[in-house]
C-alpha cells in the first residue's frame, strides 16, 4: 500500500485525512483509484493534477512507478512561463 | 531512477557562438510582422473604453460597405459557446459583456491599415455601463461587482464576494505553536501591483485559410503546438488541418503562451478568402494581452533567538483579470519553499476584476509572494540582531527536506548558493551613505512536458536537429551543442531547427524552463539513437558483432580482432555509404520529460535612496543560481541577468495604473516605464552546478527562478537604507518618500 499525502485545502474531499493509503504500483494506478474511493475529488483529478513521486513531480506519465514505500504527495497541476 | 552520468565534456560548457547572432543584429531574423503574403489584407481591432459594460449592439454595416473592407468580424462569427476554451476566445473577442478596459468586441480586414483603422470608426457599439471594480481589496469584499457569477471554486471560505475563485493551502505542522516557541514575531500585510512582461516585439501574425477549410499561420509566440490547438478548438477545426510556423521572437517570459489575436486573424482570413496580417500596437499590448497579477498578502513569521524560524503564515491574495487565475497555487507553494519548517502554512485566493485575463510572467505567482516572505524573514532577522544571510543558511532547505508544500527534496544546490554568497566580496562591500544592502533566497518548481527532437544525418556529415520549440533563450545552441557532444563532433557540424507543427509532434510550449532540461533530453537521445543505427549498420558492413562496433570521438571502429576492419570510419564516411547500408540516417526521441529538477537562487542588492526625492538607484547586484550543469554558461548568465532586470523593474518602478474610469492610464513605455541599460549596473552572476538526476548531463531549467527574488531583495536594501520597511511594490519615488516622511 502506498501512503498518498494530501495538501491541506483539498483535504476536505478526502473526509478530512492528511494521508490516504491506496494499493497502487504507479500513476495511471492512483488517478483510476483516487476517484473510486474519494468519488468527490472526481473533479479534481479530471481537471488535472500533479503528483510529486519520491519528491519528483510528475504530471502525466502514467507508467511512472510506484513503490510500497514511495513518498507520494498530490498537488496542484504544476506548469510554468 | 537516476538518468545523470557524471562525465567529461568537452562542447558543453564552453562559450560558443550563437547561431541566430548575426541575422538578429543585421535585421535578417524575420519576426512575427516581418512576414508578408499575396494579397494581404491588413486587421485592426476595435476595443472597448468601457472596464464592465453590456454589448447592447454592434452595427457593422457601414464598416463592411466601406469600399476595401473585405471582412468584418465579431463575437457572432465564432460558434464555440463552451468548453475549455470559452475562457480564451472570450478573452480574445467580448461576447455579450465588455469585462475590462481593451476588450476587444469586433475586428476589420481591409486592404489597407488606413482603411481598417478608418472602418473602426463607422462600427457602432450600443454600451450599457455596468459596475465595475479593479482594485484586488475592492474584488473580494461582500458586495463588490461579480464579474462572472457561478465559477466560484470549492473549498473557498465564506465571508468574500464571488470573485474569488479558487483557494488552495499547503503545508503542515502546528503554527499557533510554533509561534509560541519564537522570540520575535512579526506580522505585515504587503502589496504589488501588476506588471507586464515588457517584451519588446508586440504580439503578430499572418492567417491564410483557404475554401478546403486549411489554414497557414505565421506568429510570434513561445508555442506553436499550443497556439495551433487552442486556435483549432476556438475555431472548430482539426489540429492537421491548421499549420503554424513560429516566427523569431523578441521577447515573451510567458505572455506569449496564449492566444490574444490569432483567432481573429484566422477568422478574418476565413471570412475575407485572404491573407490577412494583424499586428498589436504596445497600447493594445498593455490593454489586452496578460499582464501579471497584483497581489495584497498577509504575513506572519515567527523566529527563535537562535534564528530557527518556528513559525511561517502566508494568506495570499492574486488579482488574476476577469477570468479565472491560477497562479495562487504558484505563490502559497514557493512562499516559503526555501526553508525547512516545522510550522509552515499558506493560503492562496485567485481573485477576479475587471482587468485583462493575466497570464504567466516567469514563474508565475512566485515573486510577490518571495517579497513578502522574504521581507518578513529579512525583518525578524534585524529584529533580533542576526545576519540575515546566516538565518537564511541556518534554516535552508537541503536534500531531504521536506518542503513547505509537501514533497521531500531531492539533491539541490540551494545551500551551495548561500554559500557562494556568503562568500562573494559583494556580501562584505562597504557601503556609502544612504545605501543599503539586501538579500533574498528564491525557488522554482521547473517543468519538462511533451517534446519531440529529430536529428538527420546529412550526405556531407553534418547533423541536422529539428525541434518544436520557439528559441527564446539561445536553445538552438544549447541543443546542438548537447548533440554535438553527444556525437562527439565539433559544434558547428551541427544545425538546430524549430520546426512547424506540421513537421513534429505535439510540444510544450517554451515554459516552465522546460527547453534545455526536455528537449535537451529529447536530443541526447536522438542522438544516441543515430550512433545505435550506425552500428548497427557498421557490424553488418564489417560482419562482426555489434558489440565489436563502438563509437568515441565521432568515430566508429572495430574492436574485434580479428576483423580486417580496422580503420575508423567518420560521420562523413557513414553518410558516403547510408543509401548502400539502408538509407538516410537518422534518430529521433519523443518523450513526456518528466524529471525536471528544481532551482533556487539567491541575489544580493546594494541600494542607494535619495532622501530628498525617494528616488532608488542600484549600486550593485549579484545573482547566484544553480543550474544544474550550465550549458552554454553565456545563455545562463543572461538568464539570470535578465530575470534580475525583470524583477528590479517589479521592485521599483513598473505598475498598471487604473483610474476611478476602470481605464488604464499608463499604456505606453513613457508612462509605463521599464528599466533600461543606462538604469543599471552590470549584474554579476555566479553560476552553481548540482546535477539534477533527471537529466543525462544534470541539466535544470534556469530561466524562471532569477526573476523570484529581486523584488524582495530590492526591497529589503531600501528597508536598510532608509529605515522603512517596505511594504507595497512598486517602491516608486513618491511612495518611498512618503514613507521617509512619516518616518
Amino acid at each position: 500500500m502506498a501512503s498518498i499525502q494530501i495538501f491541506t485545502s483539498l483535504q476536505y474531499l478526502f473526509n478530512n485525512q492528511t494521508e490516504i493509503e491506496l494499493d497502487v504500483a504507479n500513476l495511471q494506478q492512483l488517478l483510476t483509484r483516487l476517484p473510486q474511493a474519494y468519488p468527490q475529488c472526481a473533479q479534481e483529478v479530471a481537471n488535472g493534477i500533479s503528483v510529486a513521486i519520491d519528491g519528483r513531480i510528475v504530471n502525466d506519465a502514467w507508467f511512472t512507478p510506484i513503490e510500497p514505500n514511495s513518498e507520494v504527495v498530490i498537488l496542484p497541476r504544476i506548469s510554468g512561463g | 531512477m537516476s538518468q545523470y552520468k557524471a562525465r567529461k565534456f568537452n562542447v558543453v560548457g564552453q562559450r560558443l557562438q550563437r547561431p541566430d547572432g548575426i541575422d538578429k543584429v543585421t535585421g535578417r531574423a524575420r519576426y512575427g510582422a516581418d512576414m508578408d503574403a499575396a494579397g494581404m489584407l491588413h486587421a485592426k481591432v476595435l476595443r472597448s473604453p468601457h472596464a464592465h459594460a453590456r454589448i447592447i449592439s454592434i452595427d457593422t454595416s457601414a464598416a463592411a460597405a466601406l469600399p476595401g473592407v473585405m471582412a468584418v468580424i465579431t463575437r457572432a462569427d465564432f460558434p464555440l459557446a463552451s468548453g475549455e476554451y470559452i475562457d480564451l476566445l472570450d478573452h480574445c473577442m467580448a461576447g455579450d459583456r465588455a469585462l475590462y478596459d481593451g476588450h476587444a468586441v469586433a475586428a476589420v480586414a481591409a486592404t489597407s491599415k488606413r482603411l481598417a483603422k478608418q472602418a473602426l470608426k463607422l462600427i457602432k457599439v450600443d454600451y450599457e455601463l455596468l459596475p465595475h471594480v479593479t482594485d484586488i481589496e475592492a474584488a473580494i469584499a461582500p458586495g463588490a461587482p461579480v464579474i462572472h457569477a457561478g465559477v466560484v471554486g470549492r473549498g473557498v471560505p465564506k465571508g468574500y464576494s464571488d470573485n474569488v475563485t479558487r483557494f488552495r493551502s499547503f503545508g503542515h505542522g502546528d503554527i499557533e505553536a510554533g509561534f509560541q516557541q519564537a522570540d520575535v514575531v512579526v506580522e505585515r500585510t504587503y502589496r504589488t501591483e501588476a506588471t507586464h512582461q515588457g517584451y519588446i516585439e508586440p504580439h503578430a501574425c499572418v492567417a491564410t485559410m483557404g475554401m478546403d477549410g486549411r489554414g497557414d499561420l505565421w506568429v510570434c509566440t513561445q508555442g506553436h503546438f499550443a497556439i495551433r490547438n487552442m486556435c483549432a478548438a476556438i475555431l472548430g477545426m482539426e489540429s492537421a488541418s491548421l499549420r503554424v510556423t513560429a516566427s523569431e521572437i523578441g521577447g515573451g517570459f510567458g505572455g506569449k503562451t496564449t492566444v490574444c489575436i490569432e483567432p481573429l486573424a484566422l477568422a478574418l482570413a476565413k471570412k475575407s478568402g485572404r491573407a490577412v496580417k494583424l499586428v498589436m500596437t504596445r497600447d493594445e499590448v498593455l490593454r489586452a494581452t496578460g499582464p501579471t497579477v497584483s497581489t495584497l498578502m498577509h504575513v506572519k513569521l515567527g523566529m527563535n533567538q537562535a534564528g530557527r524560524i518556528t513559525a511561517a503564515y502566508a494568506q495570499l491574495f492574486y488579482q488574476s483579470g476577469a477570468y479565472r487565475g491560477y497562479a495562487a497555487d504558484f505563490g502559497a507553494m514557493p512562499a516559503f519553499a526555501p526553508y525547512a519548517l516545522e510550522n509552515v502554512h499558506t493560503e492562496g485566493f485567485d481573485v477576479m476584476t475587471n482587468r485583462p485575463k493575466s497570464a504567466a510572467y516567469r514563474a508565475p505567482g512566485a515573486p510577490p509572494a518571495c517579497y513578502a516572505a522574504e521581507s518578513a524573514i529579512d525583518e525578524a532577522a534585524h529584529q533580533l540582531g542576526l545576519d540575515p544571510l546566516a538565518v537564511r543558511l541556518l534554516n535552508a532547505a537541503r536534500e531531504g527536506s521536506k518542503s513547505s508544500y509537501g514533497p521531500t527534496y531531492a539533491a539541490h544546490g540551494l545551500v551551495e548558493c548561500l554559500q557562494a554568497a556568503q562568500q562573494h566580496p559583494h556580501w562584505r562591500a562597504p557601503l556609502g551613505e544612504n545605501m543599503g544592502r539586501g538579500i533574498a533566497a528564491g525557488f522554482w518548481f521547473n517543468f519538462g512536458g511533451d517534446t519531440c527532437v529529430s536529428a538527420f544525418l546529412n550526405p556531407d556529415g553534418s547533423i541536422s536537429v529539428s525541434e518544436g520549440n520557439p528559441d527564446i533563450g539561445g536553445s538552438r545552441a544549447s541543443i546542438s551543442m548537447m548533440v554535438a557532444e553527444e556525437m562527439g563532433i565539433p559544434y558547428e557540424q551541427v544545425r538546430t531547427t524549430v520546426a512547424d507543427t506540421g513537421s513534429m509532434g505535439q510540444n510544450e510550449p517554451t515554459h516552465g524552463s522546460r527547453v534545455t532540461f526536455a528537449v535537451g533530453l529529447a536530443a541526447i537521445k536522438s542522438a544516441r539513437a543515430i550512433i545505435a543505427e550506425i552500428r548497427h549498420r557498421l557490424a553488418q558492413l564489417w560482419e562482426v558483432d555489434i558489440d565489436s562496433v563502438v563509437w568515441q570521438q565521432g568515430c566508429a571502429s572495430c574492436t574485434d580482432p580479428n576483423s580486417e576492419h580496422k580503420a575508423p570510419m567518420d560521420l562523413r564516411q557513414v553518410a558516403a555509404i547510408a543509401s548502400n547500408t539502408g538509407g538516410p540516417i537518422g534518430g529521433h526521441h519523443e518523450v513526456n520529460a518528466e524529471g525536471a529538477g528544481v532551482s533556487f537562487g539567491v541575489h544580493i542588492a546594494d541600494t542607494e535612496v535619495d532622501p530628498q526625492t525617494g528616488h532608488i538607484s542600484i549600486k550593485r547586484y549579484t545573482v547566484i543560481q544553480d543550474a544544474g550543469k550550465a550549458i552554454q554558461p553565456d545563455y545562463v548568465e543572461g538568464q539570470l541577468q535578465g530575470g534580475a532586470v525583470q524583477g528590479i523593474g517589479w521592485a521599483l518602478n513598473e505598475e498598471y495604473i487604473y483610474g476611478e474610469d476602470g481605464r488604464l492610464q499608463n499604456s505606453g513605455f513613457l508612462d509605463y516605464r521599464i528599466p533600461v541599460a543606462s538604469d543599471l549596473p552590470m549584474i554579476d552572476t555566479v553560476i552553481v552546478e548540482v546535477p539534477n538526476p533527471g537529466h543525462p548531463y544534470g541539466v535544470r531549467g534556469v530561466g524562471e527562478t532569477p526573476i523570484v527574488p529581486p523584488l524582495a531583495a530590492v526591497a529589503n536594501a531600501v528597508t536598510a537604507a532608509t529605515g522603512v520597511r517596505q511594504v507595497h511594490l512598486p517602491m516608486s519615488p513618491p511612495r518611498v518618500l512618503a514613507g521617509l516622511q512619516a518616518k
